[in-house]
Formats: C-alpha cells, sequence, structure tokens
C-alpha cells in the first residue's frame, strides 16, 4: 500500500479471490480512520452486498491470521534451533568447571565429590582463606551454568510440542528439538528425505563412508530414540529405518498442517512391536 | 439498539430501563440451567468443553469479564446483533460468546499462540474477524474495521489499559458503548487497585463518558468493569 491508499479500505486493490493480495493488505495496510467499509466495498463493486462483503472478510482475515500464525510459530524452530546448542554448550562447560572445581576443592576441604552435584555441595561451604573463595566461587559458576541448561530444557520443552507436535511426541522434545536444529529448521527437516534423517548427526561417519574409509552409518542422533537405542543390535538397522521414516512424516505433519495424528504414532509402535517379536520368535527357537 | 422480538419482554430498549440482573441482557444471551446449574448462555458452537443443552452454551463468569460485568447486573447497552469491536480476544473464550450474539465482530490479538485457537473460534462463525494486531496501533486495522460501531468490548490486561480505550473510541458511533475491564495488576502490581482504577478512570475521561463502574468480585479479583460512551 501506498501513501495515497491512506483513506482506503483493505480490499480497495485486492482482486477478488485473491487471497495472498488480501493477506498482504491486512497486515501492512493501514488507515488514518476507520469508514463505512461495508458500504464503500459494495459501491467499489468489491461484494455484491454487505453480507457478501463480511463473507470474503471472513474467509481473509482468518486466512491472513491462519497464516501469519503459522510463519511465527515457525520462527519459533529457530529459537528452538539456538536454544538446544545453548543448552549443549551450558552443560558441558558445567561439567568441565564442576571437574575442575572438584579438584581444586579437594585439595582445601575433606570429602568433595566429583561432578554438578559435588560443585553444589561444595558452593555451600563456607570459605574462611582466600583460596577457598576462589574455590567455592568457582563451584558456584559451575552450578549455575547447570541450572540454566535445566532452565533451557525447560523452555524446550514447552515449546518443542507447539513447534512440531507430532514430532515432540514421537521423539520426545528433546530429540525432536535436535533434529530440527540439525535440519537447520522444521521445514529444512520435512523437506529431508528419510533416509537422510535416519543418519542426522552422524555426518563423520557418513563422510568416512563415501570416501571409502567405512561402512555406511546404520543411525545418527535417533541412536537416542528408545525404540533404537534398546532393540537387539542386529535389528537396530530396521528399527532405525523404521523410527526415521514415521519422524520424516511427523515432521511433514507438523509443517503442512500441525495437527496431532494418532495415526502415525501407532503405525510406528506397531512396527517396533513387529521387529522385537522377531528377538522373542529367536529366543524360542533357541530354547 | 436492538428491537429483537424474540428477546424477554422485559429487555431493555433504553438507558432507563430497570437494572434487575436480567433485565440488561441482550438478546441472545439468556440465564438457563444446564448441567444443573443456573448460567448465562449464548446459541453457538462449543469451544472450551463447556456445558451445554441443545444449541446453548453456558458462559461462565469466573472465566470472563464480560460474563462477570452481566452477572453482576452492569448496564452494558449491548444489544443482540450489535456492531462490535473486541480488543484482547485471546483464545476466544469470551468473544465466541459476543460472536454469538452480537452481529459483525472484530476480534484483536497480538499474540500468535492463542491465535490459533482463536482460529478454530472464527472459523464456524462467520461473522467473526479474527485480526491480529496490536490494540495500541488502531491505524494497523482502521483499514478493516468499520466505523460508527455499537460496542468496543475490551480486555488486554497489559499496562495502559485505559490509554488502549482512548485510541481506539474511533471507532464508536457518537451513542456507542465501551465495556472494559481494567485489571490493576497489570498496571501497578504494588499500588492500591482503588487508586489504579481511579487513574484509569480519569484517563478515559480523555475521550469517554463514563457511565458506570464495579468491581468484577467475586468473579475476578481486583478487576474493575467500566461502561462509557465516547464524548
Ligand atoms: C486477559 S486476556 C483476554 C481474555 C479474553 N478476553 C477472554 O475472556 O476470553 C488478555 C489478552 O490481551 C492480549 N493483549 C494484551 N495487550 C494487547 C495489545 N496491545 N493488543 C492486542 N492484544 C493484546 C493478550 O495477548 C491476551 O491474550
Amino acid at each position: 500500500m501506498t501513501d495515497s491508499d491512506a483513506d482506503s479500505g483493505w480490499f480497495e486493490s485486492v482482486p477478488p479471490d485473491d487471497l495472498e493480495v488480501a493477506r498482504e493488505v491486512i497486515e501492512n495496510g493501514s488507515a488514518e480512520s476507520p469508514k463505512d467499509w461495508p458500504k464503500q466495498a459494495v459501491e467499489a463493486r468489491f461484494a455484491e452486498d454487505k453480507d457478501n462483503y463480511y463473507d470474503r472478510l471472513h474467509e481473509a482475515a482468518n486466512y491472513a491470521a491462519r497464516e501469519t500464525v503459522k510463519e511465527r510459530e515457525r520462527a519459533d524452530d529457530q529459537q528452538l534451533k539456538h536454544s538446544i546448542r545453548a543448552m549443549d554448550d551450558c552443560e558441558r562447560t558445567a561439567n568441565e568447571l564442576a571437574e575442575r572445581a572438584a579438584e581444586w576443592a579437594g585439595s582445601l576441604f575433606a570429602d568433595v565429590d566429583a561432578g554438578i552435584e559435588g560443585a553444589r555441595e561444595v558452593a555451600t561451604r563456607q570459605p574462611d582463606t582466600e583460596a577457598e573463595r576462589r574455590a567455592v566461587s568457582l563451584a558456584e559458576r559451575a552450578v549455575d551454568l547447570a541450572d540454566e541448561a535445566a532452565a533451557i530444557r525447560g523452555f524446550i520443552e514447552r515449546t518443542a510440542p507447539s513447534v512440531a507436535p507430532n514430532l515432540a511426541a514421537m521423539a520426545g522434545p528433546v530429540l525432536a528439538t535436535r533434529l530440527i536444529a540439525l535440519a537447520g529448521g522444521l521445514e529444512t527437516l520435512a523437506k529431508k528425505p528419510s533416509g537422510t534423517v535416519q543418519v542426522l548427526g552422524a555426518e563423520d561417519a557418513l563422510f568416512a563412508h563415501l570416501e571409502g574409509r567405512a561402512p555406511s552409518p546404520k543411525h545418527g542422533i535417533i541412536f537416542t530414540h528408545e525404540y533404537v537405542r534398546e532393540t537387539r543390535p542386529e535389528d537396530r538397522g530396521s528399527a532405525a529405518r523404521a523410527v526415521a521414516g514415521k519422524l520424516t512424516i511427523a515432521a511433514r505433519i507438523d509443517h503442512y498442517s500441525g495437527d496431532l495424528r494418532e495415526e502415525v504414532h501407532e503405525e510406528l509402535r506397531d512396527r517396533i512391536a513387529t521387529i522385537r517379536a522377531r528377538a522373542d520368535a529367536d529366543e524360542e527357537g533357541d530354547r | 439498539m436492538s428491537d429483537d422480538p424474540s428477546t424477554s419482554a422485559d429487555a431493555p430498549t433504553s438507558a432507563d430501563a430497570p437494572t434487575s440482573a436480567d433485565s440488561v441482557l441482550p438478546a441472545g444471551v439468556e440465564r438457563r440451567t444446564i448441567g444443573g446449574e443456573e448460567t448465562l448462555a449464548t446459541r453457538g458452537e462449543p469451544v472450551y468443553g463447556e456445558p451445554t443443552d441443545g444449541d446453548w452454551r453456558a458462559w461462565n463468569a469466573s472465566r470472563s469479564k464480560l460474563g462477570a460485568t452481566f452477572e453482576l447486573g452492569m448496564e452494558t447497552g449491548l444489544a443482540g446483533g450489535d456492531r462490535v469491536l473486541y480488543l484482547g480476544a485471546a483464545a476466544g473464550t469470551t468473544v465466541s460468546h459476543v460472536a454469538d450474539f452480537a452481529g459483525p465482530t472484530y476480534a484483536v490479538e497480538f499474540a500468535p499462540r492463542p491465535t490459533r485457537d482463536l482460529l478454530a473460534v472464527a472459523e464456524p462463525r462467520d461473522r467473526l474477524f479474527p485480526l491480529l494486531k496490536d490494540a495500541r496501533a488502531p491505524e494497523t486495522y482502521a483499514h478493516v474495521v468499520e466505523s460508527d460501531l455499537d460496542a468496543i468490548v475490551q480486555d488486554v490486561a497489559t499496562r495502559g489499559q485505559a490509554d488502549v480505550a482512548v485510541r481506539n473510541a474511533q471507532f464508536l458511533a457518537d451513542d456507542g458503548r465501551l465495556v472494559a475491564a481494567i485489571k490493576a495488576r497489570s498496571e501497578d502490581v504494588t499500588a492500591d487497585p482503588e487508586a489504579v482504577f481511579d487513574r484509569a478512570v480519569d484517563r478515559l475521561g480523555d475521550a469517554y463518558e463514563v457511565l458506570e463502574r464495579r468491581r468484577l468480585e467475586p468473579y475476578h479479583d481486583d478487576h474493575l468493569a467500566v461502561v462509557a460512551r465516547p464524548r
């Protein structure tokens, strides 16, 4: 819209039935003051009568709001991407610092345990000397970072189900977020073939394979999914393929429609049950 | 504002109608017994799992400031078929009932998350128009929302509530009504709510003549309902 349109209604330059243009004008247009738009729209022959005008406005307003909501929620996938990386950084750094703090504090106090829990305990001690003050303070930093990681995890657990309800239900919010981050976003994930999704996160192994230095990887980050991890090694390839296939479908539903579809989840449960039944059958055979 | 004959005989047609609770309900809002409880109700598609009885759906005053405003017998001046601008529509709990009894209803909400739910409410209501807009910037929707509206219903619950109402006064007809909920804690968490309300009512005076004010207890703590008309 240009300035000369400052006092025209949203429908003024919208071709009939062009929802995209209507959306653009509803969203980005403006007017100095409201007018009797239904009347003007009928006069401008945008609509046959007021009822017809309201029907069109209903359609256009719903379309505009729906598309924008989708777009903004998609932008949330980028927030997920940052948050999972930040969470990993915080966890890794917290562990490193906790280790250093435990080593230091261990030279000053009795009974110092390793890890974040050890650091938590050190952080509560009363330092007497300058060295003790520094060691305790370092432990506090480690604890703070661990707490930050936990807070970010909470954010991911709340956000992922709204960005990608099916993916989050199937993979859990954290793995869903890792997949989104590895792919670069929900849209790019939705557009990847399931064979690629299967090895996301195993890029190094895949590269080695392509150079002829290693066998092709059977799974990437989806190894952390219990359906893969807890399936016996000889069936893991099939399980990984099944999980990757359904995760890909889940990502597509999430990207294109966004509603929870119970069937996909059930199909995966059935498929995994079938794969695991092989192990049981083999055991029977061994007896 | 309405002469719908389907309304009860004592429905108000003028500002000096009696103030007993039922007399001030717009046509299309009724007091009914649903699921054994007496409740306000409108006719329309159920939205949030509320109890229903045939076409009628219960309107829970504890979940809706406008519902509470009616329950407390305030004279809102709202009437069946009114053209309404609703500011702060959220997921559509209240605006769904408004669209059930009113005419064309413009629902402004600026947060995408609740708007997703609002869309489900608007879909089956063909005169409910969702607008993903900031109510502090009416020029961004003045090219969509028509002039001379019968009513503005406002429940934004953010700082500067009176200011939002003042800025949107331009949409109202001379005899239109503002029915606004003012949440004290949205303005100032520490101040005495009455002081916050006085300041808000004072600011409303820049564009409105306040006809009635009343706190929404026991339905909503520390909320004031205000009915006003443009100056
Ligand atoms: C208390 S809730 C409204 C509840 C709703 N009226 C109901 O009863 O169903 C307040 C809503 O106003 C929205 N809001 C706050 N400030 C706003 C603004 N400047 N423009 C548009 N919406 C706003 C918030 O996002 C929130 O959804």
